[in-house]
C-alpha cells in the first residue's frame, strides 16, 4: 500500500451531516450544563461533601450488617398482609377497570367528548403518585390497611386502563363489523368479537399491574397505609438496623421471587 | 326450516382439563387466603372518612397560594433530583445492558447480567432511599443515589432487550471484513440502538419525575419533604397545592418527551 493511499483513507466522509453533529454537540454541552447544576444544587445541602459520603456508607453498611434474621418469623404477618393488599387491590382495579377502558377506546366509543373526558381523567389520575394517594387517603380514613388498598386501586387503575385502552384500540375490527351487521347487540359484539382477541394482553397487563402493586404495597406503610412499611418504619426510627437489614432482605426476597412466577405465566400467556 | 349444524368443538384432552382445574384451584385458594387474612376495621374508616370528608376534600381544592415560591422551588428540586439520577442511569446502564444480551457475551455472562439487574430492580426506590438517607444524610443526593441505581436496573433491562433484537448481519458482514471488536461496536452495534436507548432513557425520566416526587417521604429531598410535612400538620390546603403543581409538572414533561421520543424513534 502506498503512502497515498493510507492518507487517502483517514479522509473517509463522516456518516453524519454536518448540521446533525451541530445539533447534537448543542444538545449534548446543554444536558451536561444541566446534570452539572443538578448534582451542584443535589448536594448543597450536604455536610462534607463527596469524600464523608464514602466514609459514612461504609459505617452504614456495618451497622446494617448482619441482619437480624429471627424476626422474620414475627414480621412474615405484615408480609402476608402486604401481599393480601397487592392481590385486592389488583382485582378491584381489573374489575373497574373494564368499564373506563372501554370509555377511552376510540373505536369503541365513538361519542368523541365522552371519550376526551375519559382520557383526560385517566392522565390526570396517572400522574398523581402512589404515595401521595396514600397520604391523602390516610388523612381520610385514619392509619390502616383501607387507605392503602384504595391507593392501590386508584393509582394500578390509571395503569390498566391506559394499556388496556390501548391493546383494544389496536384490535382487529372485522370481526366486530361483521357481528354487528348480522345483528349482534353492542354488549355481544364486545363479549364475542373483543374479549377474545385482548384476553391474552389484559391478563399479562393485570400481572404486570400486580408486580407494580407488590412493589408499591411494601412501602405504603412508611405513610401509615398498612402494610410491612409500617414496621420497617418503626424500626428504622428506633436505629435498629439490624431488623431493618431483615425486613429489606425480606421485601427483596418476596418481590423477586413474586416477579418471577408472574414473569413465567405472561411469557406463557403471549 | 333449515337445521343448522354447529361446527364440532375442539377437542380437549384431559391433561388439559386436568391442568386448569389446578390453576382454578390455586386461584380459588389465593382468593380464600387473602380474604381470610385481611380485615378492614370499617367502622372506624367510615366514621372517620364522614367526619374528616366535609373537612379535608374542600381544603384540598382551594390550594394556599402562599405557599407557592417554597412549592416551586421544591418542585425545581425534584425535577434536578430525577435528571440527575436518570442521566447517571442511563449510562450506569450501557455497560450493563451489553453484558446482560445474549448476543454480546456467552451465555453464562449474560445469565448473570440478567440476574444483576433484576436483583437491582426489585429494591424498591424508597427503600433505597432509605439506605441512602442512613448513608449520606438527609438531602435531595440521597435520592440521586436511589433514583441512579434503581433505574440502573430498569434501564439495563431494556437496553438489553434493544442489543438483542440488533441487525446481526450488519456485525457478521463487519467482521468478515475483518474489523476487530472495538469497530463493530462503535460502527455496526452503537448506531444501531442509539435511538431506542435514548429514547428508553427519556421515557424513564418520567417514571423518575414521579419517583422522585415521594422520595422526601423519607427524607431524600424533593416536594415529598413538603408533602410530609403537610400531612403531618393536616395542612390540607398547601396538599392541595403540592398535588395541583405534581400535575401540571408531570403532565408537560410528559407531553415534551413523548413529543421527543416520536422524533427521535
Amino acid at each position: 500500500m502506498t503512502k497515498e493511499n493510507v492518507t487517502d483513507m483517514n479522509k473517509v466522509p463522516s456518516m453524519y451531516p454536518t448540521k446533525t453533529k451541530a445539533q447534537v454537540t448543542i444538545i449534548f454541552f446543554a444536558i451536561l450544563a444541566f446534570y452539572l447544576f443538578s448534582m451542584y444544587w443535589t448536594q448543597q445541602q450536604m455536610v462534607g461533601g463527596f469524600g464523608n459520603a464514602f466514609g459514612n456508607m461504609k459505617q452504614v453498611i456495618e451497622k446494617f450488617f448482619p441482619p437480624n434474621i429471627s424476626v422474620v418469623k414475627a414480621i412474615w404477618p405484615a408480609m402476608a398482609q402486604t401481599i393480601q393488599m397487592a392481590i385486592i387491590a389488583t382485582t378491584i382495579a381489573a374489575i373497574l377497570t373494564v368499564p373506563l377502558a372501554l370509555l377511552s377506546a376510540q373505536n369503541i366509543t365513538t361519542f368523541k367528548p365522552l371519550y376526551l373526558v375519559s382520557r383526560t381523567f385517566l392522565n390526570i389520575l396517572r400522574t398523581i403518585p402512589d404515595l401521595v394517594l396514600a397520604v391523602i387517603f390516610v388523612g381520610l380514613f385514619g392509619v390502616g390497611i383501607f387507605p392503602g388498598i384504595l391507593a392501590l386501586i386508584i393509582f394500578s387503575l390509571g395503569i390498566l386502563a391506559k394499556l388496556i385502552s390501548e391493546t383494544i384500540e389496536a384490535v382487529d375490527m372485522d370481526p366486530l363489523e361483521a357481528m354487528r351487521a348480522s345483528g349482534g347487540g353492542k354488549l355481544q359484539v364486545i363479549f364475542y368479537g373483543l374479549v377474545p382477541q385482548i384476553l391474552p394482553q389484559v391478563t399479562s397487563f393485570i400481572l404486570y399491574v400486580f408486580e407494580i402493586n407488590i412493589r408499591a404495597s411494601v412501602v405504603l406503610g412508611l405513610v401509615g397505609a398498612g402494610g410491612i412499611g409500617l414496621i420497617l418504619d418503626r424500626e428504622l426510627q428506633f436505629y435498629n438496623y439490624p431488623n431493618a437489614m431483615a425486613i429489606i432482605i425480606l421485601i427483596f426476597i418476596v418481590v423477586i421471587v413474586i416477579e418471577y412466577i408472574s414473569n413465567k405465566i405472561r411469557e406463557a400467556l403471549i | 326450516m333449515e337445521t343448522y349444524t354447529l361446527p364440532p368443538k375442539p377437542h380437549r384432552s384431559t391433561w388439559k382439563i386436568v391442568k386448569r382445574v389446578l390453576i382454578a384451584l390455586a386461584i380459588i385458594a389465593l382468593y380464600v387466603w387473602t380474604f381470610l387474612g385481611i380485615d378492614i376495621d370499617w367502622g372506624r374508616a367510615i366514621e372517620r372518612s364522614v367526619k374528616n370528608f366535609g373537612i379535608l376534600i374542600p381544603k384540598l381544592f382551594s390550594p394556599e397560594w402562599a405557599a407557592m415560591s417554597e412549592v416551586a422551588l421544591k418542585i425545581v428540586e425534584t425535577i434536578f433530583i430525577a435528571f440527575a439520577g436518570t442521566l447517571m442511569a442511563s449510562i450506569l446502564a450501557v455497560p450493563l445492558g451489553f453484558l446482560a444480551a445474549k448476543n454480546m457475551t456467552n451465555r453464562g455472562v449474560a445469565t448473570f447480567g440478567k440476574w444483576l439487574l433484576s436483583a437491582n430492580r426489585s429494591f424498591p426506590e424508597l427503600i433505597l432511599a432509605i439506605l441512602f438517607v442512613v448513608a449520606v444524610g438527609p438531602n435531595a443526593f440521597a435520592g440521586v443515589l436511589a433514583i441512579a441505581i434503581h433505574s440502573t436496573g430498569m434501564l439495563g433491562k431494556l437496553y438489553s432487550e434493544v442489543v438483542e433484537s440488533i441487525d446481526m448481519k450488519v456485525v457478521e458482514a463487519m467482521e468478515s471484513n475483518g474489523a476487530n471488536k472495538i469497530q463493530i461496536l462503535f460502527f455496526g452495534v452503537i448506531p444501531q440502538v442509539i435511538p431506542e436507548f435514548l429514547s428508553y432513557a427519556i421515557y424513564r425520566f418520567e417514571i423518575d419525575i414521579r419517583a422522585s416526587s415521594v422520595l422526601g417521604i423519607v427524607g431524600a429531598g424533593g416536594i415529598g419533604t413538603m408533602i410530609m410535612f403537610a400531612s403531618m400538620n393536616r395542612n390540607w390546603n398547601q396538599m392541595g397545592l403540592i398535588l395541583l403543581a405534581i400535575i401540571i409538572v408531570v403532565t408537560i414533561i410528559d407531553f415534551i418527551s413523548a413529543k421527543i421520543r416520536r422524533r427521535i424513534v
